[in-house]
């Protein structure tokens, strides 16, 4: 089972919500996912329109856990102050902590992040924090009071899959008992496989299920890679080497001597 | 008094935030809500006094990644 703040769950696969078709393939694809936490945002409510009441009653009849981002949030303020309206609103003091701080990569402002991580594991908050794979920050993440890291594996909504192999697999050997979710960027099935097998704990995915052809075969597709993945990992990989070793019985080989 | 609410000006005649939320059409909507940049709780909107020139978030759960 998956630990994240004393929360057990099957599925290692956390599903983002913004980017589907409609609302009805959103619906499909969470239920294909057999996913168990979802994401969720906030954002300006237009006083008729009432989208986001709609929206909310939807993610409430699929019966599964919110964990709410600070998405668009470029300062520490702007965070702090998101954090504490989705707290209210969501009714979770679990929050997917982001700042960025550039805008063509969405790379996250680490030094914000670990400032923001800081207050808010103070103030009571799960903080999930949307970082890059640096070591250090890492650490100081940690040190803040985080119970669970969530490195990029590349840009948001780049689907290139494990970008930085050698840094990813480095913080994975580094905090060996602090849960990791791969966060943003992976693009199909084997990358999140490749995130598993190599030790991560969970993937979270959007923009690759939701913008996919058919966004609910492709959250399937995902959830059985996971599965694989982490199967994979506990059965114990062999290790790759640099010369062939024949796996057919070499003794006994016909038309030899 | 004219305030901002999320980026738009408008004329409230409500002295208190839970008053210009009713105005505004909110009253029974799942929203959180800043003043200036500060969060206040929903608990105390009926205590919190509206100054000219506010700044008002009213944000609703909505899609996110």
């Amino acid at each position: 089972m998956l630990e994240l703040y004393r929360t057990s769950l099957r599925s290692r696969l956390l599903l983002g919500t913004a980017r589907y078709p409609s609302p009805a393939v959103l619906t499909e694809a969470v239920r294909a996912s057999g996913c168990e936490v979802v994401t969720v945002s906030l954002r300006r409510e237009a006083g008729a329109e009432r989208a986001g009441q709609g929206f909310w009653s939807i993610i409430r009849s699929l019966g599964v856990r919110v964990l709410p981002n600070t998405a668009g949030c470029h300062s520490v303020k702007e965070a702090i102050t998101t954090a504490h309206m989705a707290r209210e609103v969501f009714g979770t003091t679990w929050i997917k902590l982001e700042v960025i701080g550039e805008h063509d990569t969405l790379q996250p402002d680490v030094f914000g992040l670990v400032e923001a991580a800081t207050i808010l594991c103070r103030d009571g908050f799960e903080v999930f924090p949307y970082t890059t794979e640096d070591l250090v920050v890492a650490e100081r993440l940690l040190a803040a009071g985080c119970g669970v890291l969530m490195p990029w594996a590349a840009p948001i909504g780049s689907g290139r899959g494990l970008n930085n192999l050698f840094a990813l697999k480095t913080l994975r050997a580094h905090f060996p008992q602090v849960p990791i979710v791969i966060d943003a960027g992976l693009g199909v099935p084997s990358h999140a496989a490749q995130a598993l097998e190599i030790g991560f704990d969970a993937v979270l995915i959007n923009t690759a299920v939701a913008q996919a052809g058919d966004p609910v075969q492709m959250a399937a597709a995902f959830a059985r890679a996971v599965e694989a993945g982490y199967g994979a990992r506990v059965a114990g990989p062999i290790e790759p080497r640099d010369l062939a070793a024949p796996s057919t019985p070499v003794i006994g080989t016909a038309f030899r001597g | 008094m004219r305030i901002l609410v999320n980026g738009a000006w408008r004329e409230t005649a409500g002295e208190q935030l839970a008053t210009v939320l009713s105005e505004l059409g909110y009253g029974d909507a799942v929203v959180a809500t800043a003043i200036n940049g500060e969060f206040v709780a929903a608990a105390v909107r009926a205590n919190t006094p509206i100054a000219e020139g506010d700044r008002i978030e009213v944000l609703a759960p909505m899609q996110g990644g």
